[in-house]
């Protein structure tokens, strides 16, 4: 048996354990949290192990994703449209419009006095047009039936569709920053990144009309063909099979239903993968490593590096739209204030770099592992700090000590990380 | 048309505020500049040192509050933080030894050590959640006022009151302290000189005989001091918790990034004019336009050109501006 097999059996060989100990159900929800975030780290895999870009926005393209299901799946507030769809739409594109005069302008006109002098004026002009425009038609929308809705809603469609629509939309937002961020040193896209990444959110909390901010937005919708698991606990045929293998049909439901996500990320997770690998065996998947191991020599030999760079931003950030769009449907909520850095940026990376940089199977290793590590040692965590403060007395030491045993976590993955980073560089499955 | 109203509503609400903000992500950015100017990456723990600094400041506050020890008018803060100081630098010298002094010797690219601040990061976040948990912390005391509000009306006669916080007397005080002493110290002494002459040449400075683990050294010591100092002063302005200082990274690199990284005098005017940019671009002007302009023209809307859940965006938009039309910063940076 090679190493490999038995790094992954040892990996599933946890979850069966978590199924036996804890419970079924439990460990599914860490394999489906594991598989998703498996699909984030290959979008990370993509830019760092083939090309050595630094992106610490995951958050912010994972966040697009969440949106995108949110303007797919629920359906429109034809109110809202009426009173201020036409506003808000016009608003943007006159936003848009101002940015790409300018950008136009700047391009086209001589330098001097005059161009900044124009500038200055399309772009002030350009601003209060849009507010101008803007600013009541979100009133008026966020004003209609606030506690319900008080956004503009979505179309409608079935949620699967917002699945590649999020890593549109997540590749779009890639193209503008690594339009102006590659080409310029390595730490400058790490910054920019974490700086785009927290606006996406801000916009998310504030911008009610878009989807109804941290007022969250609930979806009832569910990607077909998954069930919902009253129905299935209605389902005569669901309710014999039950019977006849002897488990409770309410846990029974919700096991099915995570089955059936499970299946659905693992065929996205297959697909990705089978292109990845298939891309990264091609020409051009060599040309991105040789660019990645010596840009000098690669410019040298005529290929033009910040464009390559700027393609495999996009292709690795489409991904991890496509992925942050899996795990808000199934979550079934889209609540910004949940995106923390820490849980969506940090700890994709060290899932990637714990499994093994520029190894696509590395990354689901280092997936499934650290993911389960999270989840676990927060479900864990206060059980073993009561257990080591036994012998305390009672009293605000050991209270402060057994509560604070959640944030040991953050502890533990940045040890396990530099561990990783001194010792093993390359990772637990290291690049062929 | 009422300019001294204008003037004194300008001043109460962006000049006093901008010029509080401004120093504490001055003092914050000469931490990343100097560390980037010699260590040569971009620490992403820097934020995250803040808040262990401030942490640590905080217990010792609260314990010299509890034996009744203040500083009168002055925060006590200020009495402690030579040991939160202290603590700071003992631990990044620590980090030094135990995780970054491997990858310097294997000539490390900077990237990889941005990643490995990034552990860094994670292990000082959690270690400060873990000590003093996730909540704000309030550990201000002594004069509210320098000036309040109402002492300036009744003094001036004037319907606009300005009111200076004492925190943020305190924070311009201290950082203008600070950033003499470190200019001083990097102009005039010879660890401050060798230091300049690593940055500028690593090669030659080692050929004339300077001990590049002393450099080192004292650059941490200086970051961390710069570190707990900017911590404690935003803490004391605003309030102390561990996310806002994660998130205080992105104006920091902002500022640091627009004066040039690794130019200390452009780490300082970055602060200002991020501090100032978003105090400016976020405050509603509708009470000094209603003063200035004629009462025909007095503004309905709040004149306000973002929200003020925007500001990180402005700090982004002029890092954008900065790298597409200045890479190399307003004072020539070594950052391209």
């Amino acid at each position: 048996m090679s190493k490999n097999l038995k790094l992954f059996l040892g990996v599933a060989l946890l979850f069966v354990a978590t199924g036996f100990l804890m419970s079924w159900n439990q460990a599914l929800f860490v394999l489906n949290f594991a598989m998703v975030s498996a699909i984030m780290a290959l979008g990370v895999n993509i830019q760092w192990g083939y090309a050595g870009l630094f992106n610490t926005g995951v958050m912010g393209f994972a966040a697009l994703g969440g949106l995108s299901v949110a303007l797919v799946a629920t359906p429109p507030v034809r109110e809202a449209w009426s009173v201020g769809g036409g506003g808000i739409l016009g608003g943007l594109l006159i936003g848009l419009a101002t940015i790409a005069l300018a950008v136009t302008l700047w391009k086209r006109m001589a330098k001097g006095r005059k161009r900044s002098l124009t500038m200055l004026v399309v772009l002030v002009g350009g601003f209060i047009l849009f507010r101008w425009v803007f600013d009541p038609a979100v009133t008026a929308v966020e004003a209609i039936n606030p506690s319900i809705t008080g956004n503009l809603g979505g179309f409608g469609l079935p949620v699967l569709l917002a699945w590649p629509l999020g890593g549109l939309l997540a590749a779009g937002a890639a193209w503008a920053i690594g339009k102006t961020a590659l080409g310029l040193r390595s730490d400058y896209l790490a910054i920019a990144t974490l700086g785009i990444a927290e606006i996406i959110i801000a916009v998310m909390k504030n911008e009610d009309w878009l989807a109804r901010g941290v007022k969250m937005m609930n979806m009832a919708q569910r990607p077909w063909p998954v069930p919902y698991e009253v129905n299935l606990q209605r389902n005569e045929t669901f309710l014999s099979l039950a019977n006849s293998m002897g488990f409770d049909p309410v846990t029974g439901s919700s096991i099915f239903v995570k089955l059936v996500y499970l299946v659905m990320i693992l065929i996205v997770l297959a697909l990705v993968i089978w292109l990845s690998e298939r891309a990264l065996n091609s020409p051009w998947g060599r040309m991105m490593r040789a660019i990645r191991d010596n840009e000098d020599a690669a410019r040298a030999m005529g290929k033009d590096v910040t464009r390559r760079h700027l393609q495999v931003f996009i292709l690795g950030s489409a991904v991890i739209g496509i992925a942050g769009a899996i795990l808000t449907s199934m979550d079934g909520i889209l609540n910004p204030g949940t995106y923390q850095p820490l849980r969506f940026t940090f700890l994709i990376w060290v899932m990637v770099i714990v499994g093994g940089s520029g190894n696509n199977w590395g990354a689901v290793l280092g997936a499934m592992l650290i993911g389960w590590l999270w989840l676990m040692v927060e479900a864990l965590g206060p059980q073993v700090m009561s257990l080591v403060t036994a012998g305390l007395s009672e009293g605000p030491l050991k209270a402060h000590l057994v509560d604070s045993a959640q944030h040991m976590r953050l502890l533990t993955l940045g040890v396990i990380l530099l561990l990783v980073l001194r010792f093993s560089p390359k990772g637990l499955l290291p690049e062929k | 048309m009422d300019f001294l109203n204008a003037l004194v509503a300008f001043l109460n609400f962006v000049f006093v505020p901008g010029l509080a903000y401004g120093a504490q992500l001055a003092l914050g950015a000469l931490g990343v500049t100097l560390i980037y100017g010699i260590l040569r990456f971009s620490n992403f723990a820097h934020g995250d040192t803040m808040a262990f600094g401030t942490m640590v400041t905080i217990f010792v506050t609260w314990f010299f509050q509890s034996i009744g020890l203040t500083a009168g008018f002055l925060p006590t803060a200020l009495l402690a933080l030579p040991f939160g100081i202290l603590a700071t630098a003992v631990m990044v010298l620590a980090t030094d030894k135990v995780i970054y002094q491997f990858y310097r010797r294997q000539k490390a690219t900077p990237t990889i050590l941005v990643i490995v601040s990034m552990g860094v990061m994670f292990v000082m976040n959690g270690l400060v959640r873990l000590f003093i948990g996730v909540d704000d912390q309030n550990f201000a005391d002594g004069g509210r006022f320098l000036i309040s509000a109402g002492e300036f009306k009744a003094a001036t006669g004037l319907a606009e009151g300005l009111s200076i916080k004492g925190s943020q007397a305190v924070t311009v005080a201290t950082a203008a302290l600070t950033v003499a002493l470190l200019f001083w110290f990097l102009q005039k002494t010879r660890t401050g000189k060798s230091m300049r002459a690593f940055a500028d040449n690593e090669d030659l400075a080692l050929l004339s005989g300077i001990n590049p683990d002393r450099v080192v050294q004292v650059t941490w010591i200086i970051a961390a001091t710069l570190a707990t100092i900017a911590g404690v002063l935003y803490g004391l302005d605003k309030s102390f918790r561990p996310f806002t200082y994660f998130q205080l990274l992105l104006p920091i690199f902002a500022a640091a990034i627009v004066g040039g990284l690794g130019s200390p005098l452009g780490a300082i005017a970055g602060g200002f004019i991020i501090a100032f940019s978003e105090v400016m671009l976020t405050y509603a002007w509708k009470k000094v336009a209603t003063y200035v302009l004629p009462d025909s023209m007095a503004p309905d809307s709040l004149l306000q050109l973002m929200g003020t859940d925007y500001k990180f965006a402005v700090s982004f938009a002029i890092l954008i501006l900065v790298l597409l039309f200045l890479p190399t910063g307003l004072f020539k940076g070594k950052s391209y």
